[in-house]
């Protein structure tokens, strides 16, 4: 069983279901070309606007291409934002949160009011306009993501590091002459990785939502690279006679997500099953001391 | 009071810090607010060249910042790209539409979520159904949801209308709630979503805190522990988390707005960034952002105010 929580349980079933589902979903995008029952951008003008049959399970769209295999190309996409938009958000916040809650003082207070700024402009209209201004390629866009989420991630890894560094441990280091530097890599941050695993993870779900919901205006990922969230966009005016073509991307993107926010709130309640019990966090502004913290993902209205 | 002043001393700078991301984001554009023009073969370079002086673009960004700002503050926002009227009369105009939705479905939602978190704090088995409902409801796309509900109560079933405020010539009470139930469904199951988990940590909490063994001692019954001990224990800390999501809210639930045609800020925002139409963004970003900061101020305050247990602690 998986054991890379703090407590070294394993993991409820339906955590386990749900690492399942997503390493199939990997899988499948991974060897797409394998799976995929026709070629990407094969036509069949005969067939075109089909319903879901046995020659095409999901259907096809306007040109006759193949659903399945458009949702199978798309998965690479979507997933690949979703994974590294988490991996550079968590990067970003890892690094400002353990800066701030080891330097403390000036730096600090710089660092959390920045923070709480970036946290008070909404995250979908900012990342819409700088979309619709750079006009971004897919690794654009995924740095962008990434650089959308990383606030809740840095408040979090702050409060961490800020308990962490009031250990014994960590003044016994820095008495036998270790260097900030070595005390923070080698004694800080290895207690910070449970939090910045849950961090991951639910990143990974709002970057899979943030670049669909972009596609879904005309701003994320351009045709004819396929994302689920670029699909829903080219069939929301078809809705009522090919519903299919959105049924089958949207039905992916929040399988997806539900997968990660499922594992993400597992992974929560085997770290800390008293505070995972006080509730979701929810986030504040930084001056709000007075009341908990942040949910694992604010829904995207 | 003391506390008030030193929040507000805390909330101004914030806005300041957020203004100038704003304004970075806008000029960080490739031509600047003017790339709408770069593209379109009719506009001269020359014509660009003068549209720059004439909007003193071609200043120092330090005081095209300073001058913006100046100007925002005294309520001065600019005139729209797209048609040419002010940027705070097309705003205003849309006012009405997103207090409509947002007020109808924050009502809804606390409702849900005050009756959902309650009884998942007490029983188990609802405890676990409200829970799987829960994340279902934060990791479903909204403009998906949204899509679906159309097909089903709208395309195929026929009950409801699948978009706008009013049917076209029509105003009547019934048509006007026969609207705002799918836009309403959509934005309450998001939001109920996250409030009754909150919620029901909270009552948790509070009916493991020693008032609540007094109370159970003293012989009261447990629904009435939950209902006029512990709910009013936990609602105070919920509402603060209610005000400061329609904080966000009320700058126009952008994607839900646009999935339903809902003629409210949410849909302003969504044509103007279709047509590049930089001021109304920038008033935008800045009323939301505003939005957020000094109603997270009002709602520190109030809990100052209201609750003695949070204020030993500063």
């Amino acid at each position: 069983m998986v054991t890379f929580t703090r407590a070294g349980r394993s993991l409820p079933r339906q955590a386990a279901i749900a690492l399942g589902v997503l390493a199939a979903l990997v899988l499948a995008a991974v060897v797409a070309p394998l799976l995929a029952p026709y070629a990407f951008d094969a036509l069949d003008l005969a067939n075109r606007r089909g319903a879901p049959s046995a020659a095409h399970w999901f259907g096809t769209d306007e040109l006759g291409r193949d659903l399945f295999t458009r949702v199978l190309y798309g998965a690479r996409v979507s997933l690949a934002v979703g994974l590294v938009s988490a991996a550079v958000s968590v990067a970003i916040g890892v690094t400002i949160g353990a800066t701030a809650g080891w330097a403390g003082r000036w730096l600090d207070a710089v660092l959390m009011r920045f923070t709480d700024a970036m946290l008070s402009v909404p995250r979908l209209p900012l990342l819409m306009i700088a979309a619709a201004v750079l006009t971004p390629s897919v690794p654009l866009l995924i740095v962008m993501v990434g650089a959308a989420g990383w606030m809740e991630t840095a408040r979090v890894v702050r409060a961490e590091v800020q308990s962490l560094k009031a250990n014994d441990f960590v003044t016994a280091a820095r008495a036998v002459g270790a260097t900030s530097a070595r005390v923070v890599m080698r004694h800080v941050l290895p207690g910070v990785l449970p939090t910045a695993a849950v961090a991951t993870t639910l990143a990974v779900g709002r970057g899979i939502l943030l670049e669909s919901a972009l596609s879904f205006f005309g701003v994320g990922v351009q045709p004819p690279t396929a994302s689920w969230g670029n699909m829903l966009y080219q069939a929301q005016t078809t809705m009522s006679s090919e519903p299919w073509l959105g049924i089958f991307p949207g039905a992916f993107i929040f399988l997806t997500v539900l997968c990660c926010n499922v594992l993400g709130t597992a992974l929560t309640d085997a770290d800390a099953p008293i505070r995972a019990n006080a509730g979701p966090r929810r986030w504040r502004p930084a001056f709000l001391g007075s009341v908990r913290r942040a949910t694992p993902a604010e829904p995207l209205r | 009071m003391r506390f008030a002043a030193r929040r507000l001393a805390q909330a101004i700078p914030l806005l300041l810090v957020v203004s100038v991301i704003v304004f970075a984001l806008i000029h960080a554009a490739p031509g600047g607010p003017l790339s709408l023009y770069l593209d379109n073969p009719n506009v001269r370079p020359e014509d660009i060249a003068r549209l720059r002086r004439a909007m003193g673009l071609d200043r120092p960004l330090g005081v095209q910042y300073l001058s913006w700002l100046w100007a925002f503050v005294r309520g001065d926002w600019g005139y729209s790209y797209a048609d040419g009227r002010p940027v705070l009369e097309r705003l205003m105009e849309r006012v009405p539409a997103t207090l409509q939705l947002v007020g109808v479905s924050t009502i809804v939602a606390v409702l849900v979520s005050i009756i959902v978190g309650v009884a998942a704090a007490l029983r188990r088995g609802a405890d676990h159904v409200a829970s799987v409902i829960a994340v279902a409801g934060l990791s479903i796309p909204v403009f998906w949801f949204g899509l679906v509900l159309q097909l089903v109560f709208s395309n195929m079933l026929g009950w409801l209308p699948s978009s706008g405020r009013t049917s076209f010539g029509g105003g009547g009470i019934a048509d006007r709630l026969a609207h705002v139930v799918l836009p309403v469904t959509v934005l309450a199951v998001a939001h109920a979503a996250g409030w009754s988990r909150y919620l029901r940590g909270s009552v948790r909490l509070a009916l493991a805190q020693p008032f609540a063994n007094a109370a159970r001692a003293r012989g009261v019954g447990e629904g009435r522990i939950v209902l006029r001990h512990a709910l009013r224990h936990a609602l105070l800390p919920f509402a603060t988390v209610v005000l400061l999501d329609a904080s966000i809210m009320a700058s126009g639930a952008v994607v839900t707005e646009s999935v339903f045609a809902w003629p409210g800020i949410g849909s302003l925002f969504t044509e103007a960034l279709a047509k590049r139409d930089y001021t109304v963004l920038m008033a935008f970003l800045m009323c939301a952002s505003a939005a957020v900061v000094m109603l997270s101020f009002v709602a520190d305050v109030a809990v100052h105010a209201l609750d003695p247990r949070t204020r030993d602690q500063h």
